[in-house]
């Protein structure tokens, strides 16, 4: 079973994706719901390319786009007022423009999801090793006992202990952590050539966390696979992703290689995110520096840039005008801020802004000063200057 | 490392459920049990007379006669047996609810589920036409449907009311496969190729019967009243045939010289019709999905 999947992978490397292009480039993708209020743009102008044993994370907080922007590419989002235009070419092939039946035959072989709640994502009256051998049985029309050995191959793999006894169980007699690595492995049946995991982690335990993103990690580098991992967490992708899309509002605010990104961060958006997942150095009772404000509303999303009513920068020119997503003197590294992080400008309208007592601008000023003593200078000159 | 055998819990759930079952809840069970077995083996107890033996014919029987030896619950005015009458009427009313309820369950069933997957225009029209048979009156278009045949009986009403049981059962199928639809094991099973002829089996059809289970317990219920309903206006089963309906219709005339031949056929209904809802309400509460944490 393992040479198969050796030599399949061989095979799909050698005769798959023509030289040079991606496995998967995705161009303008903008996905909106129609609904009673009007048309909620859930995915405004994203693109990004992915290739083989690649991982592309994205990030953002609840209501930012980044599931609807996976199930966009998976084609998974249903309904008829769902409106996606653009294009996400996958070995060649537009999948926005595939037939549900060519669609079919990609999912699970080549594209796969491992979705956010394990509670919810496996059927709860079929037995789990049924689960994670009826679509191999389906696409391959493998033999009732190979199945069983391929399940529990794949359930041993994904670290089930007695996987032979637990193919016998129902989801409910598993634990939450289990159940998402029934799910991975359920995803993994078939080989994907991308694997989109939609917030594998965000309703498990913080220990299985780490267990489990470190599987997933782990089947990436050994399938070869590419994968997408969505979450809100920064910290999740830090160190496990190759590339780092930061999503606000539907759209692109910051992308660049993760490395970079952590280094040199420039978007308030990413920057706040960071700042607000709490430290262990902190004092106990630290308050946590989480962003004030809401989500803005995507039927009619602020005018200009759609961050600037939460931003501790904000001038004027970011209500007035949508800054573009651009790159600077790097090309890999894009973000759409009129007043990027560490900027001479986001430093004068800092100071601003916290003479004229922003809220956002406040909380951010006296977080600020607690933990990084650079910035807190540079608020207390501005300050002592405004 | 010793792991429980998975499929243990599982039957202890059941045995759970059957342990802590309310006393009154088991009475009616077993009064559904009793009712059940005695109108399936009603040819093979002993002592029971033929229900529709007139010994006053003879002039031998004596009518409308109270308690007895011989007559367990009395006779009737014709001097036939009640008990026997009873227990054959049993049979006439679950032989037409199980009829009705399996036409619900496998036509409506199906008819609910796959439009309430499928969606679109389908199942604008299959919605439509629920409607206008549940809009309608279900005993008019019987005596309509009697009209036109010229004629009545058990086969009849099976017929009829069979097929506009399938209107509720489509409605409550649809109902559950809209929900189950939209829970994500759907979607991960379409995330993974599955054809929808497949979903529609393996995903849907397996979470939306469990709740049509329970419900057909209360439909039951409902179609036992309607028979005897029919019965008692006399366009249900035809006489001499034995039913609860007719028993109470035929006492009545009665009335005032014995009050009796009434009493069983009212007590039967009424107890059944209680056992049938008091069941299936704990039947809902331990198979609920939800609340029974499955």
């Amino acid at each position: 079973m393992k040479e198969d999947r050796v030599a399949a992978d061989a095979l799909t490397a050698g005769t798959g994706s023509t030289a040079g292009a991606p496995l998967i480039s995705v161009e303008d993708l903008h996905t909106s719901f129609h609904v009673a209020e009007g048309e909620v743009k859930a995915v405004s102008g994203v693109s990004f390319t992915l290739d083989r044993g690649q991982t592309l994370g994205i990030v953002g907080e609840s209501g930012s786009g980044k599931t609807v922007l996976a199930r966009s590419i998976m084609r998974l989002n249903l309904g008829s007022n769902v409106v996606t235009t653009g294009s996400a070419v996958f070995e060649g092939r537009d999948l926005l423009g595939l037939s549900s039946a060519d669609m079919r035959s990609l999912w699970g072989t080549e594209l796969a999801m491992v979705f956010q709640d394990p509670m919810t994502s496996l059927n709860p009256l079929v037995r789990v090793g049924r689960q994670v051998t009826e679509h191999l049985r389906q696409h391959f029309g493998v033999s009732r006992a190979a199945a069983r050995q391929t399940a529990i191959d794949l359930l041993t793999e994904v670290r089930i202990p007695d996987a032979e006894v637990r193919l016998r169980a129902f989801p409910h007699e598993l634990s939450g952590g289990m159940r998402q690595r029934v799910s991975i492995a359920i995803a993994l049946a078939c080989e994907p050539a991308v694997l989109f995991a939609d917030e594998p982690t965000t309703a498990l335990d913080v220990t299985v966390q780490h267990q489990i993103l470190n599987l997933l990690g782990r089947e990436q580098r050994e399938r070869q696979m590419a994968m997408v991992l969505v979450t809100h967490d920064l910290g999740v992708v830090a160190g496990r992703t190759d590339e780092t899309i930061v999503m606000y509002a539907g759209k692109v605010v910051e992308q660049a290689p993760t490395g970079r990104l952590f280094s040199d961060m420039r978007h308030p958006y990413s920057e706040a995110l960071l700042r607000s997942i709490p430290r262990i150095g902190q004092p106990s009772h630290t308050r946590l520096a989480a962003i004030t404000g809401r989500p803005p509303d995507l039927v009619n999303p602020p005018s200009g840039c759609s961050f600037s009513p939460r931003c501790p920068y904000v001038q004027a020119r970011c209500v007035e005008e949508a800054p573009p997503l651009a790159a600077t003197d790097d090309p890999d590294h894009r973000f759409a801020c009129w007043t990027p992080v560490g900027s001479p400008e986001a430093r004068d309208s800092f100071g601003r802004n916290l003479a004229a007592g922003l809220p956002q601008t406040v909380v951010v000023g006296g977080a600020v000063a607690g933990r990084s003593q650079g910035l807190a200078d540079t608020i207390a000159d501005d300050g002592a200057g405004a | 490392m010793p792991v429980p055998e998975s499929s243990t819990p599982r039957h202890g759930v059941i045995r759970t459920a059957l342990r802590t079952m309310p006393w009154i809840t088991r009475i009616c069970a077993f009064w559904l049990l009793v009712v059940i077995v005695t109108a399936i083996t009603a040819d093979l107890i002993p002592r029971l007379p033929d229900p529709n033996y007139q010994a006053f014919v003879f002039g031998l029987g004596e009518t409308l006669e109270s308690p007895s030896w011989n007559h367990w619950l009395g006779t009737d005015n014709v001097s036939r047996d009640i008990l026997a009458r009873v227990i054959y009427g049993a049979r006439v009313s679950l032989i037409f609810a199980t009829f009705c309820v399996a036409s619900g369950l496998v036509f409506g069933g199906l008819l609910g589920s796959t439009v309430g997957f499928v969606r679109g225009r389908t199942e604008g029209i299959v919605m439509y036409l629920v409607d206008v048979v549940l809009a309608f009156p279900a005993l008019v278009f019987f005596l309509f449907v009697v009209t036109m045949l010229n004629s009545h009986g058990l086969a009849v009403l099976c017929g009829v009311v069979g097929f506009l049981t399938i209107a509720p059962y489509t409605r409550v199928a649809r109902a559950n496969a809209l929900a189950v639809s939209n829970r994500e094991f759907v979607t991960a099973a379409r995330a993974i190729g599955t054809a929808k002829r497949r979903i529609l089996f393996r995903e849907i059809l397996p979470n939306v019967y469990p709740t049509l289970w329970s419900y057909s317990l209360l439909v039951a219920a409902v179609l036992i009243i309607l028979e005897s309903t029919l019965s008692f206006l006399g366009i249900g089963v035809q006489i001499p045939t034995a039913s609860w309906g007719g028993m109470i219709n035929e006492g009545r005339r009665d009335i005032a010289i014995n009050i009796w031949p009434m009493v069983p056929p009212i007590f039967a209904l009424v107890v059944t019709i209680l056992s049938f809802n008091r069941v299936a309400d704990w039947l809902r509460n331990t198979t609920a999905v939800r609340s029974a944490a499955l």
